[in-house]
């Protein structure tokens, strides 16, 4: 019955004009697990560069965000089942995850990178030197796909979160793992990655991780797509996106 | 042969029949360990010393109240944190494989029910059952072994198979520690396609596994109820031309 009335107020809330011409209310879906880009800091609010990029759009935009984090292996079908209306989670944008959904322009694009404990007897990241040893990964990520490409005669363990690899390094379960460079250079930098170090940068694979991190909407949501569009080229130009980056990294990650 | 199936099989059947074998392995590992430990668990559960008794008791109550997840958590990354300790001791080789560590923390989750379920069949069997045993002199391990165990196999038979069915579904957490089962390779091959139906190959699958094991658990049924068979008992004739009356 409940359930009723609130379906019946939504309806009329839709078919009545917008009277006071009301924000844009969007609600945006991120995983919540992946520092620096977005995670929940200690005292569990959502932080990092992904939410500051987001809520300088929805300004931007003059919309009202709300954020739904959502476990990665699933975030494209919750945006498609209409969870949430955009993804911004540090999304490579795929030639595969673009059948589905319709991307942005990027936001920014960093390379992925090596990391291995400091002990580590790896001379560099060569498939031939990377051949048996355990290499770690986020389940269903670009980085999973191009240890799979570059790397096959390496066994591949797949993680949830880059929490868990991160731990299995530290306990010397994996030998190196794989990830974004500005993510792992965070935590190898960090407390608590103080066992690690980088081993090497790689280069991005065009066809792995297409031409960057940019925001996924539901492919007929074009006139949200082009807001968005709008606004990061806004924050580009006004100096917004700087401030932000400049927050967080003491490198640019638009890259060129 | 591939051009025959549905695509998302000819890409992802492989996968799916690798994760498919991981489930069984475990879940048939796991069940078989858990057996013996449970026996042992379910006889120090019915021991007279006090010690013995609580400790199972402590056993039972704690892998029984806790989640499957939580435990593989634990034994995964909770020991992963003192590999120090474990190389000294020489353990880190057995634990650092992360199908071992699944299959411990099944092992020992999956004894805890097994062993209350050995402790009731047991218990479940009539006392004078035990009471008949000895008024024909019978010693106790001679009437345990040849009168109430018997008994207690056809009672604990069907619970035995519902842990096994409940074995094969709450194995799909072993993708948590990077053991990628059925389910495990099904959620990699949705999020890698996003399309449903590879979920309900997931399931036909599951599904044959199950109905396998339980006309498996008839077969074993018929076999440890043959002497209550009324029909097979009046087919068998006796030495004197007379039918076996039952």
């Amino acid at each position: 019955m409940n359930r009723m009335i609130i379906v019946a107020a939504l309806a009329l809330a839709t078919v009545l004009p917008a009277a006071a011409q009301d924000k844009m209310q969007l609600r945006i879906g991120t995983e919540g697990a992946y520092p620096p880009f977005n995670y929940f800091d200690s005292a569990g609010n959502l932080v990092g560069f992904d939410i500051d990029i987001a809520k300088a759009l929805c300004d931007e935009m003059n919309a009202e965000c709300t954020f739904v984090t959502q476990d990665w292996d699933g975030i494209i079908p919750a945006l498609l089942a209409n969870k949430f209306d955009a993804i911004i989670a540090s999304m490579s944008m795929t030639p595969a995850r673009d059948e589905i959904v319709d991307f942005t322009d990027k936001y920014y694009n960093t390379p992925p990178a090596i990391a291995v404990p400091k002990d580590s007897s790896l001379a560099d990241a060569s498939p031939e030197s990377m051949a048996d040893i355990i290499l770690g990964a986020q389940s269903s990520t670009t980085h999973a796909n191009y240890a799979e490409k570059f790397f096959p005669d390496t066994e591949l363990r797949r993680y949830g979160t880059p929490e868990e690899y991160k731990l299995d390094l530290q306990s010397g379960r994996i030998d190196a793992a794989i990830d974004d460079s500005t993510v792992l250079s965070t935590w190898v930098n960090s407390e608590d990655g103080a066992c690690c170090k980088i081993l090497e940068v790689l280069k991005n694979d065009p066809i792995i991780h297409g031409p960057g991190a940019g925001i996924a909407v539901r492919e007929e949501d074009t006139e949200l797509k082009e807001k968005f569009n709008t606004a990061i080229a806004a924050i580009r130009a006004n100096g917004v996106y700087k401030q932000i980056n400049d927050k967080h990294f003491d490198i640019d990650v638009y890259g060129d | 042969m591939t051009e025959y199936l549905p695509p998302i099989l000819a890409e992802y059947g492989d996968d799916l029949l690798d994760g498919f074998l991981v489930t069984i392995q475990l879940v048939g590992m796991s069940v078989a360990f858990g057996a013996i430990i449970g026996m042992g668990v379910a006889a120090a559960r019915m021991s007279p010393r006090w010690w013995l008794k609580a400790f199972a008791w402590f056993y039972i109550g704690l892998f029984r109240g806790t989640p499957l997840l939580a435990q593989l958590f634990l034994i995964y990354y909770g020991l992963g944190q003192f590999s120090g300790l474990w190389r000294t001791l020489g353990l880190w080789n057995f634990l650092r494989d992360p199908f071992n560590c699944a299959l411990l923390a099944f092992s020992l989750n999956t004894a805890a029910y097994q062993a209350e379920i050995f402790r009731g069949a047991i218990l479940a069997v009539p006392e004078g059952q035990w009471e008949g045993a000895r008024a024909l002199g019978v010693g106790r391990r001679v009437a345990f072994m040849r009168v109430i165990l018997p008994q207690a196999a056809l009672l604990a038979l069907r619970p035995f198979g519902n842990e096994i069915v409940l074995m094969i579904k709450g194995s799909a957490v072993a993708s948590v520690v990077t053991v990628y089962d059925l389910l495990g390779e099904t959620r990699l091959a949705y999020s890698d396609t996003f399309r449903f139906d590879v979920y309900f190959y997931a399931a036909a699958l599951y599904l044959v596994l199950v109905e396998t094991l339980r006309r498996l658990w008839d077969i074993f049924e018929r076999r440890l109820t043959r002497h209550l068979d009324r029909e097979r008992k009046e087919a068998v004739v006796d030495p004197a031309g007379q039918p076996v009356m039952s």
